[in-house]
Formats: structure tokens, C-alpha cells, sequence
């Protein structure tokens, strides 16, 4: 492998879920081995379990079924985060299970990708377990995905197969939010177009997976239209040399801010100019999500962890009442009416949940409605009031800005996580009284 | 082409200060475990970029083996002064002392007794969190580990107990006796630390640089001829150009065959490298599950 340039490659996160043999692990250890990303070390422990377990092939699934439990039982419980490189790019696969069971797993890896591959095995076509991926991949918003008809080797590479499998897929697409998707027909155990270009099915002029993986155009990704940057702590050094310095530090969770700029700051309504932008001991003329950076104001107003940066143009909502769709991830299921502790970037309040709208049958994709039960590995949309308001973009717009988790205040687990819609009714900026418009 | 475009060493760097800001602002007494050692030199400059113009509002921690490299030690001690930081020092010969940890007849590594050393030290200085500059590429139960990685009243890691992450936001709340561990350079790999050590021209301690060094082959690995480790009567000790690529115990961290003098050529050695880089590291390779069984007990 050469070495890649640091200065320009960039980074492609992506999520695989399956279970125990649709050839998921088969396919990840295919593309760590193929670009030379198992080390002799792993192989070699690889065999010494194969050979203690009396089997003689080596399983993949050892590499990344990294505890004790999964190995014991056979299939992957958790999330694993595994990473490998290309010389044009760097990539961390999420990889998770893919039964209903473990829902939480699969939304929890979705939450960070840029790209889902969802696997098909050929011969039984599009099942409830690639729907469910799928549905996940839409709900969370991953922008792109690559639908893998996986084990062709066993339908003879069969076009005529590749094509039903599509349509299948594409009869099913309109129920989902999916702006990009991809279909590549492969072997994972043969390396028919996983890293290289199979012999076995010359119908097939599209790119292979991993060549896909490595153009896949990941710059827009990120909200770059509409500046928000939470504040997540305030850095005053009070030092001689510093003395009047108070940087307002945070992760830039979308658009773009620039030096000279003017900003509102939410909730309260308040305006200033950006006065400088700070990066160590670099000063920016502008800045961009995800950057973490301090940004400096001409005016001393109050600000603290918790409040938001915003540009002018478009503003974020600010409001008490929330509609958003929603994961349950706790054995304890949703008790209307009780308080939860909601965290939503840096800002943490109180929550009473109000209302379960419906409830999504994972198998079907069909919504529910008048079921109040909200429980483990659910899916649903729910109506709740925050005790403090929240300022944020609707999660379509903006995924890092509209994202949520709910924690129950008595064992302080994350029990759930959740994706803000527009309100109903969006209530009036604030504006400062010190203002006129 | 889009010119808002980061490149992975950007978004690794990006995240990583995020997550100590998250620490700095969500727990009372955080600390910062510093050894000396290539991450956590990495994971101190994420600090200085996350806090910067201000100080770096916690201490460093080291749990000193009396195994170290003195290379490293003195490194360690150099950098927390040019820093101003607050250095805490705890030490495995003090905590077998008071009885806090015990020696197995015939252990040599004392990595197993950095544990209970470790956790009398956040006991004692009640650190409700401990940043660390372990990575999940590093062996496959980090794989799972999270950012945010709870320890219960006895600095036990549960697998199955672990709280979801999901996009950048981090659920540190506690009760009075637990702990966090917080790990800011989860999703780098071997190879990211590298390139950002060049980036930001970082020094290094010399060990880590190819030098003259004489190894006993013990185990299938090189390990450095010193005090503690006297060579046996059928050892041949050889002088060898050599360096470390991770570095632990002095008793367990192998030394490998190197010409690598720069950063530059060591990001090409570990480009080509056919070997984790663990692979060198004895304590890691007494059973599949050795580094669950460590981290569950409350290793880094």
C-alpha cells in the first residue's frame, strides 16, 4: 500500500448490519484483507481459534466479534468500529447486528454514517432484515447507500437475478427518505466486485464497492448552508497577557461563519459581530461545520454553555413543544407523563413526553396508531414539552443539529434516542428589546 | 469542488477536541492520564487546541510502573513543566507498599498492577473522569468501547452495560463513586497518530526512534536488556538498531529491528507493516480475551 497524503484525504464513515450468515463479516473481512488491512498478527490468531474450535476455515467474523459473549454466541451484539485505509481514503465501518433485537445497535451506527451498505443475499432477495436496515438508514438520515446483492457466485451471476433483486428494492424506496442509492452485485467470498472487478459477470459496467466507497462525493454532507455552533464552554484565561479574552468554544454544527459577520445568539434574542476566530494559535478569517473552534464577539453579552450561535439569514426554531421521531433503547418502556432529562448538544433540560402519535412496526414499516406503548427497540413518534426551550433545526435539515437523546433521571442510562421535526406551529423569534428591526 | 472540505486528520482533530470540551465542561475534577507515550501526547495537544488561550483546566496523571523507560519518565516530567500543568504521579512500588495492589509469584509485567494503582489514585483525588489515550483500533474489545466508557463504584467495565453514543453527544452523568473513562482518540488509528504528530511537529521521546539498544529474543520479540531484566544464562544479548512502536511495562514492550530516525520514516515502516502494532506486547497475547479481561477489572 502507498502512502497516502495526509493533507487531502478524507474520511468516509459507513454502517453494515447483518446477521450471522448473510455474509456481512465475510464481506468486512474481505475488504480489510483485500487492501491489506489484517495484519499476520490477527491472521494468526485468527487460525489459532480456528484451529482450537476444530474447524479448519478461518472465520472472519473472529476480527470484529470482539467479545467474549460474541464469540461464545456466535453473532455480533454490539456496535464495532473497525477502520481501514485505501490511499484515497479512510474509512470507519459501524459495524452492527441486524435483528430486531438489537435496533438500538443499528440506529446508534447510523447516527454518524455518510454512506449505509445494506446487504442482499441473492437468493432469498429483499427480506424484512434489509428493509429494516434500510428504514434505520432513512429515519437517521445516512445520505448515501449502496444496496450489496451479495453471494451472485450462487445464482450464477445471473443478470437477470441482479435486476429483480433492484426492482424489489426500488418498490419499496418510496416509503423511505433515500436521496442517493447505489446497487452492486457481488461475492464476498469470491471478491467478485469487492475490491476488484469479477470475471463472472461482465453485464455489470458499474464501479466495484470499494470503488465506490472511495468517490462517493461526501463534501456536502454536512450542512454548510445555516451557521449554528452550540457553546460548549466559555474560555477566559484571565491571565495578564489575556486579560480581556472570553472565547466562546464549540463545534460548528452547520453553515459557514466568518469573521466580521454579525450573529444572534439563542435563545435570548441577542446580537453581535464576530470578532475573531481562534483555532490554537491560528487566527480564521472563516470557519465551517464540523470545525471545533472560539470565536471571540465585539460586544460583552451574556453567554454560556448551552447557548447557540446562529446566523441571521435563517434562524433555528425556539420552542417548548417538540414533535420528533424517536428509538427506544431501554428495557423500562416510555412512561407518559413522567420526567426525562433530554441532551441536545451541549444544552441538557427536563422533558415530559405527552403523546406516543404512532409507533412503526419494524417488520412491515406500517404506522400504528393508539398503541400508547413506547418499549425496547421501538419505533415511534412522539409529541413532549421541555421545561427550558430548545433551539435546533429540524433533524432533515440539519442531523447534527436536530439529534437528541433522553435519559432516564433515576439510573442516568441513555434510554432513548430521538430526531426533531419541524413544530406545527413555529413559534416567533425572539427579539432582543435593545433591537428594532 | 466544495472548498469546505476536511480532511480526516481535521475531522479526527475535531472530534477529539469537542469531546475534551464535553469533560472539561460536564464533570467537577476530571484528570488527564499522561505517560509520555506517543497517544497521549497526541491526546495533550488536543487539549492545548481545545483550551487555549486559557490553561488546561485539569491535571495529568501518571501511573508509574517503576518499570517505565527513564527516557520516557523524563519526557513525562519536561513536558507538564513547560505546560504548567499539575503533574500527579502514583506509583506501583507505593501501592504494593500500603498492600493496595499484590504481586502473582512469577509475574515480571506489572501492567496487571497498574490497576488497582490507578484506581486508588482516582479514589484519592476523587476524579470522577479519566481521559485516555487508548484507540479502538488498538485490539478488538476497545472496538467496542465508547467515548464515554462508565465505571461502576469498583472501576468495572460491563460490555453489555455500555450507554449509546449516537451523533456528538455525550451522556457523563454519574453518581458519587462512579467514574468515567473518556477516550478522545477512539477512532484514530496507528497510522492517524502518526501523520498528526508530523503535522503538528510534535516531539517524541527518543525511544520511540530507531537507536542502538541491547535485546535478549525472548518469546518471539526483542526485549530491552536492563536491571530488571537480566538476561538468562542461554540468552545471547545482541546490540541491535532497534525502536518501540507502543510502549508499556519495560519488561513486556518489545523492541523492533528499525532504521526509522524521523517521523517520516517511521510513517513508512508502519505503512508496510504486516504486524498490529500491540503485536509486541506480551501482555496482550495470553488469551484471546486478555484485554477484555484487563479493561473489565479497570485497565485503561
Amino acid at each position: 500500500m502507498s502512502n497516502p497524503d495526509p493533507k487531502s484525504i478524507e474520511l468516509l464513515r459507513f454502517t453494515t448490519a447483518g446477521s450471522v450468515d448473510d455474509g456481512k463479516s465475510t464481506l468486512i473481512g474481505r475488504l480489510l484483507h483485500d487492501s491489506k488491512s489484517i495484519f499476520e498478527d490477527q491472521w494468526d490468531a485468527l487460525q489459532r481459534s480456528a484451529d482450537l474450535a476444530g474447524g479448519s476455515d478461518v472465520n472472519l467474523a473472529n476480527l470484529t466479534d470482539g467479545l467474549r459473549s460474541e464469540r461464545e454466541q456466535g453473532i455480533t451484539i454490539d456496535v464495532a468500529y473497525r477502520y481501514f485505509a485505501t490511499p484515497r481514503r479512510k474509512f470507519i465501518i459501524a459495524d452492527t447486528p441486524g435483528h430486531v433485537q438489537y435496533t438500538r445497535n443499528m440506529v446508534t451506527g447510523a447516527s454518524t454514517a455518510n454512506l449505509a451498505l445494506v446487504l442482499i443475499d441473492a437468493r432469498n432477495g429483499v427480506v424484512e432484515q434489509s428493509k429494516r436496515h434500510a428504514y434505520i438508514s432513512s429515519l437517521l438520515g445516512i445520505p448515501h447507500m449502496v444496496v450489496c446483492i451479495n453471494k451472485m457466485d450462487l445464482v450464477n451471476y445471473s443478470e437477470d437475478r441482479f435486476r429483480e433483486i433492484r426492482e424489489q428494492f426500488y418498490a419499496f424506496v418510496p416509503r423511505l427518505d433515500i436521496r442517493d442509492v447505489t446497487f452492486v452485485p457481488i461475492s464476498a467470498l469470491k471478491g467478485d466486485n469487492v475490491v476488484d472487478e469479477s470475471q463472472n459477470m461482465p453485464w455489470y459496467h458499474g464501479p466495484t464497492l470499494l470503488g465506490h466507497l472511495e468517490d462517493v462525493y461526501i463534501a456536502s454532507d454536512w450542512n454548510l448552508k445555516d451557521f449554528r455552533m452550540p457553546v460548549q464552554y466559555v474560555i477566559r484565561p484571565l491571565t495578564d497577557e489575556h486579560h480581556d479574552f472570553r472565547g466562546f468554544a464549540g463545534q460548528i454544527t452547520g453553515g459557514v461563519v466568518r469573521k466580521g459577520e454579525e450573529i444572534t445568539v439563542l435563545p435570548s434574542g441577542k446580537r453581535s459581530v464576530v470578532k475573531s476566530i481562534h483555532l490554537l494559535d491560528q487566527e480564521l478569517e472563516e470557519a465551517f461545520s464540523p470545525q471545533s473552534v472560539v470565536i471571540q464577539l465585539e460586544d460583552d453579552i451574556d453567554i454560556s454553555r448551552g447557548d447557540t450561535l446562529s446566523s441571521l439569514d435563517t434562524l433555528p426554531y425556539t420552542t417548548q413543544d417538540h414533535d420528533a421521531n424517536i428509538s427506544w433503547m431501554d428495557e423500562q418502556p416510555l412512561v407518559l407523563g413522567r420526567k426525562y432529562i433530554i441532551k441536545h448538544g451541549p444544552n441538557t433540560t427536563k422533558v415530559v413526553f405527552r403523546e406516543v402519535v404512532h409507533t412503526v412496526d419494524i417488520e412491515t414499516l406500517e404506522e400504528q396508531h393508539g398503541t400508547a406503548e413506547l418499549g425496547l427497540n421501538d419505533i415511534g413518534r412522539v409529541k413532549f414539552k421541555t421545561m427550558a426551550p430548545l433551539v435546533y433545526d429540524a433533524y432533515r435539515k440539519n442531523r447534527n443539529f436536530g439529534g437528541f437523546v433522553i435519559i432516564d433521571e433515576a439510573t442516568n442510562d441513555t434510554v432513548a434516542a430521538g430526531m426533531l421535526r419541524s413544530p406545527e406551529k413555529p413559534a416567533p423569534v425572539p427579539e432582543h428589546k435593545d433591537y428594532v428591526i | 469542488m466544495n472548498k469546505y472540505k476536511l480532511t480526516h486528520l481535521d475531522y479526527l482533530e475535531s472530534e477529539g477536541i469537542h469531546v475534551l470540551r464535553e469533560v472539561a465542561a460536564q464533570f467537577e475534577r476530571p484528570t488527564l492520564m499522561f505517560s509520555g507515550g506517543k497517544d497521549s501526547i497526541v491526546m495533550l495537544r488536543l487539549a492545548e487546541k481545545a483550551f487555549r488561550p486559557a490553561r488546561i483546566p485539569f491535571p495529568l496523571l501518571n501511573v508509574d510502573t517503576g518499570h517505565n523507560f527513564p527516557e520516557l519518565n523524563e519526557f513525562r516530567d519536561r513536558r507538564a513543566a513547560e505546560l504548567g500543568a499539575k503533574l500527579i504521579v502514583r506509583t506501583v512500588e507505593d501501592a504494593l507498599a500500603k498492600g493496595i495492589a499484590t504481586q502473582v509469584p512469577g509475574e515480571l509485567s506489572r501492567n496487571r498492577l497498574q490497576i488497582p494503582t490507578l484506581l486508588a489514585a482516582i479514589e484519592e483525588f476523587r476524579f470522577d473522569a479519566a481521559l485516555g489515550g487508548a484507540r479502538r483500533d488498538e485490539e478488538k474489545a476497545r472496538a467496542k468501547e465508547r467515548f464515554f466508557s462508565f465505571r461502576d463504584e469498583f472501576g468495572q467495565w460491563d460490555p453489555k452495560k455500555q450507554r449509546p453514543e449516537l451523533w456528538n453527544i455525550y451522556n457523563g452523568r454519574l453518581i458519587p463513586g462512579q467514574h468515567m473513562r473518556v477516550f478522545p482518540l477512539s477512532n484514530w488509528t496507528e497510522m492517524d497518530v502518526w501523520e498528526y504528530i508530523q503535522r503538528e511537529k510534535l516531539e517524541l521521546p527518543s525511544i520511540y526512534f530507531a537507536h542502538k539498544r541491547e535485546v535478549v529474543r525472548r518469546a518471539g520479540q526483542w526485549l530491552p536488556v536492563n536491571d530488571l531484566l537480566p538476561p538468562k544464562d542461554n540468552e545471547e544479548v545482541k546490540t541491535l538498531q532497534v525502536r518501540v512502536r507502543t510502549i508499556g511495562d519495560i519488561m513486556s514492550t518489545g523492541c523492533i529491528e528499525s532504521e526509522a530516525t524521523t517521523v517520516e520514516h517511521i510513517i513508512g515502516e508502519v505503512s508496510t507493516a504486516r504486524v498490529t502494532e500491540r503485536g509486541g506486547r506480551a501482555d496482550d497475547k495470553v488469551s484471546e480475551s486478555s484485554m477484555e479481561d484487563r479493561k473489565r477489572e479497570g485497565y485503561f
